[in-house]
């Protein structure tokens, strides 16, 4: 049965009324309009659709939309902007990281959740925190370097 | 602005109309070509046609430069190399050029990203048109300042005499906003061989001064700020959402459909037509749940498929279709054989692959007064633009295609069934269809590579020379669906709305130039599993069966050097006599630090072992060589790629950086392709569906280098980077893996679980 709910997206609160257990990132894209986190697999196994809830990311195709009602939304869209770049952002900019980028969602939001706990991570906690994240076109070894910049920088 | 504006910022009605038309000398002026409802009622645009100098170049009322391509960007930074062909011919600043790729409505069919051709062909052309453009314009000039051309030079789109800089017109002034009306010379070939070049002789390359600078791609920062559409975030008003219904056993069709099943869920509109089957909902998610609740009753198909183990037993006893011998034939191959000393033999087999696009194919379809818009993610618009046309039955110029971004395309993957699709269900409700298919049907039912095996074998006189080669691929055709969606036999939805299915065959062989005095290089293919709707249909995937051909031909190549006893560079270089292949071993084998001796080592002990291989081939004209360093875990079966050495000669390079990027995604798909993806199945269905099911290489496993050897020939033309580079990866880890174990692995994926099989 369809209830209200209140997404505090972004900074801004939205008002969706939806299934309670459908997945939030339908909410974002349809009923909000935002685009950037992406439908890669609706089963969490590939990252294209990841936000971070309270700080922490998650993989919003397997997040109920109930689960989401009232906790701080944050998209890729809310990360940074062109005049206020989240480092992660300039560094995928200076590494010229993506090919199809449709993965960028999941790597850039991991990986920020990541840096935002751990200012200086090792090349092995950098690849732990990734895990598990596709990426198709192959490229994985400016994803890296791209994270470690976003380190230096931070 | 970004280089790769999207022509769908455009009024399409305009566009539908062939608006915006002022020829050569016409007096009314444009602002721009973007603003083209302004500009409906000022003249005539010469068609788009192959043969028109409009087709290709515009030039805007303030200089800038449009240029339209009818190829597109599948994430190399296509449209960078572009415009640097074009500002390059045309004497203006890079910056000044602005690309419009994939639009049937402002590009002629040049073929969509297609066989690496992006800049070998599509790019050819673009700049014969920028070439011609820029004579045109300085004719135009010689006659308004009154001085001869050959007086004038260009400075950024600004005319001057040569001895008096005064005296000067700009581009702008001279045509902007208005467009060419000059015939080119079309050889009346659509897609890739398209070709149509002008009066003009492009620049001699000594003299670029844009083309072969490493300019970065402009589109990057909108996707990291979220400011760019993908295919599958494009909305229109009065838009459904469709999902289409797949049978649990391959080749059944509905034969019952309870839409009472669904009653619950709100508007929902099932279409079922013949064996499709597919629904539409106001709300995504209810399109989505009402997919995964709508009862089905299907027909009892027979089982179409041997288990996966059994495939490679299948193709080795199944009828052969074709054959096709390939290339030059070089002596007598059989009696080279019958005279050998020794024979060295080995088979290889490659398992059919997906695509796994990272997201599942989207695509959305309108239908408006007798006309119809189709945003597709498929890598060859124009194609879509035909197919769409045959399932609505309309006319071609009646349909629309707009490529935007889709999520990922390394061929004829499922982006083109998408928007047949799409074309059914807004055909059948009447509404603007958004179509994209769950994960299951992105990997489980695109088209696939095909599996094969490869038979290899080598005649050896009594002194160790190599005295014959015999290389004989079998598998499936590569071509069970053609390369691009133009047809409705080559479609998913052509197959269940009873399209008349054709036969196409076709593979390959090794690209190589080995001088073996008696050579034979041939293929034959073998009936699809099942004809019609089948998960496993073959088609184009990134570099169509080079992969499992050299994989087989390059391993190969180590096992006959090891039966010589040489070091595989050293054999290699001994049987090759083409400069452009020797130099590109000699590239990576010395920038590896490639040390002179047999595989395999002899002195690793423990678990922990590693090794180097070595792997060559030709693609169209590119020649490339990998050098892998590989580690093993011998107690695990893991593999680590650890680096590559990638030496890389397609003539004249147009932007170092963009190649280098391209490089490096080849070597890491290639790695996953040969270390992990294998499509599973039983008899009655694929099971390889997700990214559980289907692994591709993860973060922890990538390289830590990739180092680049770009061999840069500015004297030559331009030849294609997109997929020479994966070829040799496969056979190039094999080599090393053989290197450092002396253990031969003769069948993809090295999972590890393989691996530790084959070394126990």
């Amino acid at each position: 049965m369809a209830s209200d709910f209140t997404l505090n997206v972004n900074g801004k609160q939205h008002r969706v009324n939806a299934d309670p257990d459908m997945p939030l990132l339908y909410a974002l894209r349809n009923d909000i309009g935002l685009n950037n986190p992406k439908f890669g697999c609706g089963l969490a196994q590939c990252g294209a659709c990841t936000v971070h809830i309270d700080g922490q990311p998650v993989r919003s195709c397997v997040t109920p939309v109930s689960d989401a009602a009232n906790r701080k939304i944050v998209t890729l869209a809310g990360l940074g902007t062109p005049e206020k770049p989240h480092p992660l952002q300039t560094a995928y900019i200076e590494e010229q990281v993506p090919q199809c980028g449709y993965c960028i969602n999941g790597w850039i939001m991991t990986a920020a959740a990541l840096l935002a706990e751990n200012k200086k991570p090792t090349e092995a906690e950098i690849k732990q925190a990734l895990d598990g994240l596709k990426c198709r076109c192959g490229t994985h070894v400016s994803i890296l370097k791209a994270v470690k910049r976003a380190a230096m920088m931070g | 602005m970004t280089k790769m504006d999207k022509p769908s910022a455009f009024s399409r009605r305009a566009l539908l109309k062939g608006a915006v038309v002022v020829s050569v000398g016409a007096p009314l002026a444009l602002d721009t070509l973007l603003s083209m409802n302004a500009a409906q009622a000022q003249g005539s645009k010469p068609p788009l046609m192959p043969d028109q100098l409009s087709s290709y170049i515009a030039i805007n009322a303030d200089g800038t430069v449009s240029a339209f391509f009818g190829k597109m960007d599948m994430g190399h930074g296509l449209f960078v190399a572009i415009g640097q062909m074009v500002a390059e011919e045309l004497d203006v600043p890079f910056k000044a050029v602005t690309v419009f790729m994939g639009d049937t409505a402002t590009s002629v069919n040049q073929g969509g990203a297609s066989g690496s051709t992006g800049i070998q062909l599509g790019g050819r052309q673009m700049r014969m048109a920028a070439a011609e453009a820029r004579r045109v314009l300085v004719e135009m000039a010689a006659e308004k300042l009154n001085t001869p051309a050959d007086q004038l030079i260009v400075v950024n789109g600004v005319v001057s005499a040569a001895f008096n800089r005064d005296k000067k017109t700009s581009y702008a002034e001279l045509i902007g906003g208005r467009y060419f009306n000059v015939q080119l010379d079309w050889n009346k070939q659509w897609g890739n061989p398209l070709y149509a070049p002008g009066k003009a002789q492009p620049k001699p390359h000594t003299a670029h001064k844009i083309v072969g600078k490493p300019i970065k791609r402009e589109d990057v920062a909108p996707k990291v700020f979220c400011q760019e559409d993908y295919c599958t975030d494009i909305k229109v008003p009065g838009m459904v959402h469709g999902r289409v219904i797949r049978p649990a056993v391959a080749g059944a069709v509905p034969v019952k459909v309870d839409e009472g099943s669904i009653k619950d869920i709100p508007g929902v509109k099932v279409v079922w037509e013949k064996d499709f089957l597919g629904l539409v909902a106001e709300h995504e998610w209810n399109a989505v749940k009402a997919a995964e609740k709508l009862k089905v009753e299907w027909s009892n198909a027979a089982p179409a498929f041997p288990e996966t183990g059994g495939i490679y037993d299948h193709i080795r006893k199944a009828p052969v279709r074709k054959r096709s011998e390939e290339g030059k034939p070089a002596g007598n191959v059989d009696d080279a054989f019958r005279s050998a000393a020794r024979i060295v033999e080995a088979e290889y087999e490659w398992p059919f692959q997906s695509h796994a696009s990272m997201g599942p194919a989207c695509a959305l379809v309108e239908i408006k007064d007798g006309q119809a818009t189709c945003w597709t993610g498929s890598q060859k618009s124009h194609f879509v633009r035909d197919g769409v046309a045959v399932m609505l039955g309309l006319p071609p110029d009646k349909v629309r295609a707009i490529w935007v971004p889709g999520p990922g395309a390394y061929g004829r993957n499922d982006a083109g069934d998408a928007a047949m699709d799409a074309a059914v269900l807004a055909k059948a409700t009447g509404r603007p269809v958004r179509l994209q298919y769950m994960r299951d049907q992105g990997t489980g039912w695109d088209p696939k590579g095909p599996a094969s095996i490869h038979r290899a074998r080598a005649a050896i006189d009594a002194a160790g020379n190599v005295i014959g080669y015999d290389f004989l691929s079998k598998g499936f055709s590569r071509i069970d669906v053609l390369m691009n969606e133009s047809k409705a036999a080559d479609t998913l939805a052509g197959h269940l709305l009873g399209a008349k299915l054709t036969v196409n065959d076709g593979f390959g062989v090794p690209a190589e130039v080995y001088e073996f005095a008696n050579k034979r290089v041939a293929w034959e293919t073998i009936a699809p599993l099942l004809e019609r709707a089948s998960p496993l249909r073959s088609a184009h995937l990134r570099d169509p069966v080079g992969p499992q051909i050299h994989f087989a031909s390059e391993s190969f190549m180590d096992e006959v050097a090891h039966a010589v006893g040489a070091d595989p560079v050293e054999f290699r270089l001994k049987h090759l006599k083409a400069p452009r292949d020797i130099a590109v071993i000699k590239a990576a084998a010395e920038r590896a630090g490639w040390q002179t001796r047999t595989s395999p080592r002899r002195d690793q002990t423990g678990s922990k072992v590693s090794g180097r291989g070595i792997a060559y081939s030709q693609r169209n004209g590119t020649v490339c060589a990998v050098v892998a360093e590989v580690d093993i875990d011998r107690s695990t079966g893991k593999i680590w790629a650890r680096k590559f050495t990638v030496a890389h000669d397609c003539g004249q390079i147009i932007n170092p950086d963009g190649l280098a990027k391209c490089i490096e995604g080849n070597i890491v798909q290639g790695t996953s392709r040969t270390l992990w993806e294998e499509t599973t199945f039983d008899k009655q269905a694929v099971t390889s569906v997700d990214w559980i099911t289907y692994p591709i290489l993860d973060i922890s496993e990538t390289p830590e280098t990739i180092d680049c050897v770009l061999i840069n020939r500015p004297e030559a033309a331009p030849t294609g980077a997109g997929e020479p580079s994966i070829r040799p990866v496969a056979a190039a880890i094999a080599n090393a893996i053989f290197d450092a174990t002396g253990v031969r692995i003769r069948r993809v994926p090295f999972s590890p679980d393989r691996v530790k099989q084959a070394l126990s």
